[in-house]
């Protein structure tokens, strides 16, 4: 276990640094920061202190170099635009979206577990079908839409929820700031989660359809009613059981994609997280953000990914560490 | 109703002549379904909409001389100067919604389908060479594949719009870039099961050259499975324009995809003029919709697994 984790953890430092020089030499070679930050009546000399201050003037090895003896001591450069710390910006957004995703997560889980085990135990019902061609549905909208259907039906012709924005935050162990324990902030959080969980509450009702569809062919199933356990033991011990494996690993790599796709979400609903902050920046170059912005979802990707190879050798005890691919 | 995935219970028809060509049966199998008959039928009006877009069109949206401001933000239904009706409305430039979905269509339809021909090119490629080579090359593309796979398909494509700039080519080699992957590694299945057949053996017995043995002979063979990625991915390549489009990232405003004209009527929804973001959705929609239905019947049908 301890091999497997320093493998892997080595494995991601070369991944980021391919990443980083990558994202660098790319950001850098497009269009030039200074035209946009500068008014463009300031003269040469203006112009050239501006350079000279944001590092601009250095060769392209120089800046990584400096980029990367930076990282090393925890500063992923300073933003062009809002002069401060690029990290600081970035973790400052981060509740937001952490917040964001992990809402829109429970939601589909929620919802999505029950409904998939619906689906799955009446295949053929009404509801069973209902229910998974909602989940195709589910599949096919593209969440941008959806958000701004939901904006149109619930804020402009109900009038019933905010558009926009966290609404009114309070300090989670006196440092995050949340929404979810204001009434204000929870009406402002409602629409974007929901928004965000569609994608994986179609994926989890498949999945556990799925699931639940061949456990119930199983041996140990049969085996069980013949011991004449009640339904509610069945299906809620025996076949729940052994279909959350694959759940749960779906859940935990999800995570990292409703960060992903928060970006999306966030820009719809103006909710004032890392993503939204990725999209401005790239607007104007900003590419100390970018940069950084990078870094971290990478970091918080690789972590996630390896968290969930060990909780799944935990769960499953057939499945030796050795053996999952890095 | 199928729509259900790929499940054993998916009615096959039960009469079936040994002598059937696999085309034939292929095609009777898919026309069994009546969902996937009407995702192929939506489809193909799509197609001929965006085919047919300068002929079909009540108005050239983007000829500015056919605009009125006068006719800006107009609700479905008015009439038009010229004795029309706007069916869907107008923009904020006086645009009949109507015409720009349908030139929007073309646009989508088109750079989705673009993306796909690539990147399929690209992945096919990559995935025979991987599974027929094997070894360190096997290794190293089976690493990008997996690397990348484990991140959303935005973020890469967010990521390489950050680095390449915008513009409906860059667009393009974004999309490829994101998709190449899942045909790497779907090819890469296939093919290292069909490397272990017979006919591959025989072709290295008669001296056939490698890339003729990849082409010619283990290409073919691994084309099915092939063929439902791609179905779904043009889809995922569409909405994935439409959304980078959205954002401000995607194609220029002087090619408005269906994705750029929701974003132009994201500003007005507020104040109610709903039918600017609202019709563009509904034919980003049945265009990713009919897709995903024609795609899933071809699983089920194509699914040697499903066969009896």
């Amino acid at each position: 276990m301890l091999v497997f984790i320093i493998r892997r953890s080595l494995q991601s430092i070369v991944v980021l640094l391919a990443m980083s020089v990558l994202v660098f030499v790319g950001v850098y070679a497009i269009g030039n920061p200074i035209d946009i930050l500068i008014s463009p009546q300031a003269d040469q000399q203006d112009r050239e202190r501006a350079i000279a201050a944001l590092g601009l003037d250095k060769p392209l090895w120089a800046q990584y170099w400096s980029f990367l003896s930076g990282v090393a001591q925890g500063d992923l450069g300073r933003s062009f635009v809002h002069s401060t710390s690029a990290l600081g910006l970035i973790l400052e957004r981060m509740p937001a979206t952490m917040e964001l995703a992990l809402s829109a997560m429970v939601i589909a889980i929620v919802l999505g577990i029950p409904l998939g085990l619906w689906a799955g135990l009446r295949p053929n019902g009404v509801a069973g079908r209902s229910i998974m061609a909602g989940s195709i549905l589910g599949f096919s909208l593209p969440t941008f839409w959806v958000g701004l259907m939901l904006i149109m039906v619930f804020s402009v012709m109900l009038g019933w929820l905010p558009s926009n924005g966290r609404g009114e935050t309070t300090l989670l162990f006196g440092k995050i700031p949340v929404s979810f324990l204001t009434i204000d902030g929870l009406r402002h959080l409602i629409m974007p989660a929901t928004n965000l969980a569609l994608f994986n509450l179609a994926l989890l009702i498949r999945l556990t359809r799925a699931g639940a569809h061949e456990a119930l062919l199983q041996d140990y199933v049969k085996f069980a009613r013949a011991k004449g356990l009640t339904n509610k033991r069945v299906i809620g011990v025996h076949v729940l059981r052994n279909i959350l494996i694959p759940i749960v690993t779906v859940i935990g790599l999800q995570f990292g994609t409703l960060i992903g796709f928060a970006i999306v979400t966030e820009s719809v609903f103006a909710w004032p997280g890392m993503g939204k902050l990725l999209i401005d920046s790239i607007g104007v170059l900003d590419r100390p953000v970018i940069v950084a912005y990078l870094l971290v979802i990478v970091t918080i990707f690789i972590v996630i990914n390896l968290l969930v190879d060990i909780l799944y050798s935990v769960l499953d005890p057939r499945i030796r560490l050795t053996e999952v691919k890095g | 109703m199928s729509i259900a995935g790929p499940s054993p219970a998916t009615p096959l028809p039960a009469a079936r002549g040994g002598a059937q060509s696999p085309f034939r049966r292929i095609v009777s199998d898919f026309v069994a379904n009546p969902v996937a008959i009407f995702g192929l039928v939506l489809l193909a009006i799509i197609l001929v909409l965006a085919l047919f877009a300068p002929l079909i069109s009540p108005q050239n949206p983007y000829d500015l001389a056919q605009l009125d401001v006068m006719d800006s933000r107009l609700p479905p239904g008015s009439p038009s100067p010229n004795g029309g009706t706007y069916w869907l409305g107008t923009d904020d430039q006086g645009r009949d919604m109507l015409s720009a979905i349908f030139y929007g269509l073309r646009i989508s339809l088109g750079v989705g389908i673009a993306a796909t021909v690539l990147a399929l090119a690209i992945g096919l490629t990559m995935g025979l060479v991987a599974a027929y080579a094997g070894g360190r090359v096997e290794n190293l593309i089976m690493r990008i594949v997996d690397i990348q796979l484990s991140f959303p398909a935005i973020l890469i494509a967010l990521i390489l719009i950050a680095v390449l700039g915008q513009g409906t080519g860059k667009v393009i080699a974004a999309l490829v870039t994101v998709q190449w992957a899942y045909y790497a590694r779907t090819v890469r299945g296939a093919a290292l099961v069909e490397k272990r057949k017979e006919y591959i053996e025989a072709a290295h017995c008669l001296a056939l050259s490698p890339s003729r043995i990849v082409f010619r002979h283990l290409l073919p063979n691994c084309l099915p499975p092939m063929i439902v990625v791609a179905t779904v991915q043009v889809a995922a390549a569409i909405a994935l324009e439409a959304t980078l489009s959205f954002l401000g990232l995607g194609l220029p405003i002087t090619e408005p995809s269906l994705g750029l004209l929701i974003a132009n009527g994201y500003q007005y929804l507020l104040s109610g003029k709903y039918w600017i973001s609202f019709f563009p959705g509904i034919a980003l929609l049945c265009t990713i919709v009919s897709i995903n239905l024609v795609a899933d019947q071809l699983r089920d049908v194509l699914n040697p697994r499903l066969q009896r």
